[in-house]
């Protein structure tokens, strides 16, 4: 192991790059599948007959049959393997699928069990392994599942299993279970979009009809958030669970539950500092807005939140938060603005002070809003103080010309606001200037000293202990002395 | 909080500590304050100079519950605030008072963010040995349990960590409750705090009586190695290696083996890598008689798994799991079991199973014996020296003294030499830089005879390669070659050769003479370097190229101290004083340089 750990480090030392073109050089399959995995004996499949030619008596009796022959996996890895087993399977499963849309009646209580253990064996497995461990959703083509064919038809047999007018979720809860869930909710890290597609519609018609699964369901949701936040920071279908999420917000009952605050708190706001955050920002975005619409007490936790995991280094993510905070202003009711406009136009300051010139403009747009400007003006007071040296300074300093003009008239529209408290500060700018100057010098002197002090401490402390040292010393060696002479003399 | 802050500011000034005590504790806690994060933070991180200024006692009475109460802030600051406060024993006073650190550690521990919670719990580890033994059970183990009944799982997840560091060190009740808590919290209902109890199990179960390893141990051990997660079940593989070398060698079959056999063949290909990934040490812990029954067909399954990722895991161990074998059976085992799979792996359709592979099969020569290497494995070895994908064809180069000991040098480069001559034209410079860097090794044991025969000709060609890293590696090589073959040898073969490219109408090759000079007239000597490399040096400070005039100047310096002092005064200074008047300025700085650091002015 060793040997191998050195050499490919001296490969990567050789001229300091890393070895992306290696990565990208990686032949790839187009196609991964970890379906065909586990089944040792093939069976051979013989067509049964089609479900519109049997007779009412013998129709539930063909169905179930069809649902057991559609358990038989096949390697679709192997594109020509077995395909006549592959071409009846779907054709059976796309018999079912019309059956259940179409047909009434076709639905009772025997079929259940066997239904759901159709899907289970074909849905239920451990993904694969990504075939780039870099995988960038937004940069590199996704993975896709190779045995689609017949998955696709399953989920789509699930969907109007799900769907269908004789849909009894008395009956299914039995077979739709706790376990059955989790597994589903596991899928959602699929690398391939149209299955999670597929499972987010029905993962929301399984919340919508099983209600006592519903408090599970969110509970496992969030864990898969926290380990996602918290963990691994890898996750497939953290936009489409929020997706979902965003119509079950709009559900939640009045006052809202402590449960549910502690879901906006603790995990929907902290989502906010992944690094894959723009895959999923605007279904995040619209549930952090649906809460807010909800009960407008969160507001303060919100925004106060998104201020702690303000971005600090990715431009990119802080564009992202700032049209987060205007869709959020765009809403928030004048009390609760007043709440948290100080710390808010303290980072909107720092936004616009940004050498990037995308987050400037961001921030500055702002001004273009209707609502939100008629909050500035009506606290027009408090907020001006706030940014106007950051607006003076940059004005002056920005290296990007737009930027320039727009401060111009943000601060052409202060000056209409309030004309005198803008003339005041303009004029006390320079004295808060020296002020803040002062200050610092009056910091870097406080640490100095402090510093020095620390200093005389601890070289009186090494002193302190070399003396006690030496104390020792001596009294050890005239202990051992009469000793030693004592063993000399014998 | 700021009110409070005010009060201690009026009565602070009467310092307890005398002349040094200069600052109201409100100024040194608004430095911790400052709006800007930055300055909080560079304040936090020179905290212990605050508590420095304050003494020991008032931080205890004030600096330190000033920190519990405004634990609310930035990841960063807590962060740093965490680290600090595991060095702050002496700070508060010494080990008597190390438990007044607790409650603004608890309360890091339970933050959301992880690396913040990891380093309180590293502190807390760290400060829980400063603890009495009494204080253990009055300050520290209280904590723990709060935390390990803490309402959200972070506090639960940090518990995790502090089990194992205070339970020797108590009284056998609170022994029991230590147990009963992380019972609790293997089955705990959020997978976040399973996954810690699981990481923490090994550590835990080496600290607990015997006779509780086999009770309490094992049943969690059982129950997280069967969780539904498999993020979980993953974790129980690691704590395996840990409870396995614990228990006595008769236990193993009933109380572990069920569980490691279920692990490696789950149907998560992530548990079955982690069953690779730990081969060597579970093999270790469970001792050769299980190794032979078990092991042996659990590796074979492994490096056949469906998965190129366990395949490739496995591949990684397959040197250090024959090497562990009993040496009674070692051979029959590798021969009849082990072989024929990695045969099958030398031509997996992964790339990464195959590097994995070549990185490790060379060590396999010395297990097995000159024949055996010759019959079977050198047709692997030359097969993945052929592969298509360059990194197999470096590992393979990489590793080539392990088998050059077992079947010797000649018999190598007979078998491997074409191979090399092949790889050293590689159109991958990184293939070539590889064998370059094995040339003074294949020298050194070939003799010279040999090598100028065989060898020669491609080092020199590497002088020419149109990649500048391959034509200083073979600048480089050069050198060490001198330094084994001798200056006489450089003389009759390599010098000619080098001084010729002097008058190449390539300038980069011209350069490459100067540097081959730079590298070659140490070991080559004065005599040498005098009479034949001075003057062609001499000459090319003509050069129309600047780049190559400056790289005179350059090379005059350096070899310099090689030459006496006539020959610097009478030939050298001369020719560095007519650089240093040149029209380039670079050409300019160097001369003046050289003449300076020889001291020529």
């Amino acid at each position: 192991v060793s040997s191998s750990s050195s050499s490919s480090l001296n490969a990567e030392k050789v001229d300091g790059f890393p070895r992306r073109s290696m990565r990208r050089a990686r032949q790839r399959r187009s196609h991964s599948s970890s379906q065909f995995r586990y089944q040792s004996s093939q069976v051979e499949l013989t067509p049964l007959p089609l479900l519109k030619d049997a007779p009412v008596a013998e129709l539930h009796d063909l169905f179930c049959k069809k649902l057991q022959q559609c358990c038989v996996l096949f390697d679709f890895l192997d594109c020509v393997a077995d395909l006549k087993g592959k071409e009846i399977k779907r054709a059976a499963l796309n018999e079912l699928v019309e059956s259940v849309a179409t047909s009434r009646g076709v639905l009772i209580e025997p079929l259940y069990p066997e239904a759901i253990k159709m899907i289970s064996v074909n849905i239920f497995r451990t993904l694969p392994p990504s075939e780039n461990p870099d995988f960038d959703p937004e940069e590199d083509e996704p993975t896709l599942e190779a045995s689609w064919p017949h998955l696709q038809l399953v989920y789509e047999f699930f969907l109007r299993f799900l769907e269908s007018p004789d849909f009894q979720p008395s009956m299914a809860k039995r077979y739709v279970d706790q376990k059955f869930v989790l597994q589903l909710l596991e899928l959602f890290d699929s690398e391939d979009p149209r299955e999670r597609e597929y499972l987010k519609t029905i993962l929301h018609r399984v919340y919508g009809k099983l209600l006592g699964l519903r408090a599970y369901i969110r509970k496992q949701i969030n864990n898969i958030f926290l380990r996602f936040i918290y963990e691994t920071e890898h996750f497939n279908g953290v936009a489409e669970l929020l997706e979902i999420l965003g119509s079950i917000i709009n559900g939640f009952a009045l006052p809202l539950k402590s449960e549910h605050k502690q879901f906006l708190v603790r995990v929907l706001i902290p989502l906010h500092t992944a690094k894959s955050l723009s895959i999923f920002h605007a279904q995040l975005a619209y549930c952090v807005v649906q809460f807010m619409e909800k009960d407008a007490t969160v507001t303060e936790y919100i925004i106060r939140g998104l201020l702690k995991y303000w971005p600090k280094t990715c431009t990119q993510k802080e564009v992202m938060f700032l049209g987060e905070i205007e869709e959020i202003l765009d809403v928030i009711e004048p009390s609760q603005f007043i709440r948290v406009q100080e710390p808010l136009f303290k980072q909107i300051a720092a936004c616009i002070s940004s050498p990037h010139f995308q987050v400037a403009e961001r921030a500055l747009y702002f001004w273009n809003n209707e609502y939100i400007l008629s909050l500035i003006e009506e606290n027009c007071q408090v907020i001006l103080p706030l940014v106007f040296g950051t607006l003076y300074r940059v004005s002056k300093e920005h290296w990007n010309q737009t930027i320039v003009s727009l401060i111009y008239n943000v601060l052409k529209t202060f000056m209409e606001m309030n004309s005198k408290l803008f003339d005041d500060l303009t004029a006390s700018y320079k004295v808060e200037k020296q002020k803040e100057l002062k200050r610092e010098r009056e910091r870097a002197e406080l640490w100095r000293s402090l510093e020095e002090q620390q200093e005389r401490r601890l070289q009186s402390l090494g002193e302190a202990s070399r003396n006690q040292k030496n104390l020792q010393e001596r009294e050890k060696n005239s202990k051992n002395e009469p000793e030693n002479s004592a063993a000399n003399a014998t | 909080s700021a009110g409070s802050c005010h009060s201690v500011s009026s009565s602070g000034m009467a310092g307890a500590d005398g002349d040094d005590s200069l600052y109201p504790i409100a100024v040194l806690i608004d430095e911790l304050r400052n709006e800007d994060v930055q300055l909080r933070l560079n304040s936090i991180k020179k905290l212990s100079t605050i508590a420095l200024a304050l003494g020991v006692e008032r931080t205890r009475t004030e600096l330190l519950p000033f920190l519990t109460d405004t634990i609310y802030d930035e990841d960063e600051v807590l962060l740093a605030l965490a680290e600090q406060l595991g060095n702050f024993t002496m700070l508060v006073g010494g080990p008597e008072y190390v438990h007044c650190l607790l409650p603004p550690l608890e309360s890091l521990a339970t933050v959301e963010e992880t690396v913040v919670r990891d380093k309180a719990v590293e502190s807390l580890r760290k400060i829980s040995h400063e603890h009495s033994p009494v204080d253990l059970e009055v300050h520290f183990e209280p904590l723990v349990k709060r935390l390990a009944s803490g309402d959200w799982f972070t506090s639960r997840t940090s518990a995790c960590g502090l089990f194992s560091v205070c339970y020797p060190r108590v009284s056998s009740t609170v022994k029991a409750e230590i147990r009963q808590h992380f019972r609790n919290l293997c089955s705990d209902d959020t997978p976040m705090v399973r996954r810690a109890a699981a990481s923490k199990l090994g550590e835990f179960a080496k600290v607990l009586e015997l006779e509780y390893v086999k009770s309490d141990i094992i049943s969690l051990f059982t129950a997280l190695a069967s969780d539904e997660q498999d993020s979980v079940r993953l974790l129980a593989v690691e704590a395996c290696v840990s409870i396995a070398t614990l228990l006595p060698q008769e236990d193993l079959e009933t109380l572990v083996m069920p569980t490691l056999r279920q692990a490696a063949e789950d149907k998560s290909w992530r548990v079955r890598y982690m069953v690779a990934d730990k081969f060597s040490e579970l093999q270790k812990a469970v001792g050769p008689e299980i190794t032979k029954n078990d092991l042996v067909p659990a590796f074979q399954n492994l490096l056949k798994d469906c998965e190129a990722e366990v395949r490739a895991a496995a591949a990684n161990k397959v040197k250090e799991f024959c090497e562990n074998l009993p040496e009674d059976s070692r051979e029959t085992i590798i021969m009849t079991h082990i072989l024929p799979c990695v045969k099958e792996l030398v031509s997996d359709t992964n790339q990464h199973v195959k590097s994995a592979l070549a990185s490790v099969i060379m060590g396999l020569s010395t297990i097995l014996g000159k024949d055996n290497t010759i019959e079977h494995l050198l047709p692997l070895f030359l097969a993945q020296l052929k592969d298509e994908c360059p990194e197999v064809r470096l590992n393979i180069i990489s590793n080539l003294d392990c088998v050059n000991e077992v079947i010797g040098i000649r018999q190598l480069s007979q078998s491997l030499l074409p191979a090399i001559v092949e790889l050293a034209e590689d159109a991958k410079w990184r293939v070539r830089l590889a064998i370059i860097e094995y040339m003074p090794l294949l020298a050194g044991q070939l003799g010279v005879e040999f090598f100028d025969e065989k060898l020669n000709s491609l080092c020199m060609a590497w002088l020419v390669d149109h990649v500048y890293a391959i034509r200083e590696a073979a600048t480089c090589n050069l050198t060490k070659l001198v330094e084994k073959f001798g200056a006489e040898w450089a003389q009759n073969t390599i010098v000619p050769k080098v001084l010729g490219m002097a008058n190449d109408p390539n300038y980069l090759h011209r350069m490459t003479t100067l540097f081959c000079i730079n590298a070659l007239s140490e070991a080559c000597g004065q005599e040498i370097t005098t009479k034949h490399m001075l003057p062609v040096v001499l000459k090319m400070s003509n050069d129309q190229v600047a780049n190559v005039r400056f790289n005179v100047a350059k090379s005059l310096q350096k070899i310099g101290p090689v030459l006496d002092s006539n020959c610097l005064q009478t030939e050298v200074k001369p020719v560095l004083e007519k650089l240093a008047a040149d029209q380039d300025i670079d050409v300019k700085y160097f001369a003046q340089e050289a003449i300076s650091v020889l001291a020529l002015a």
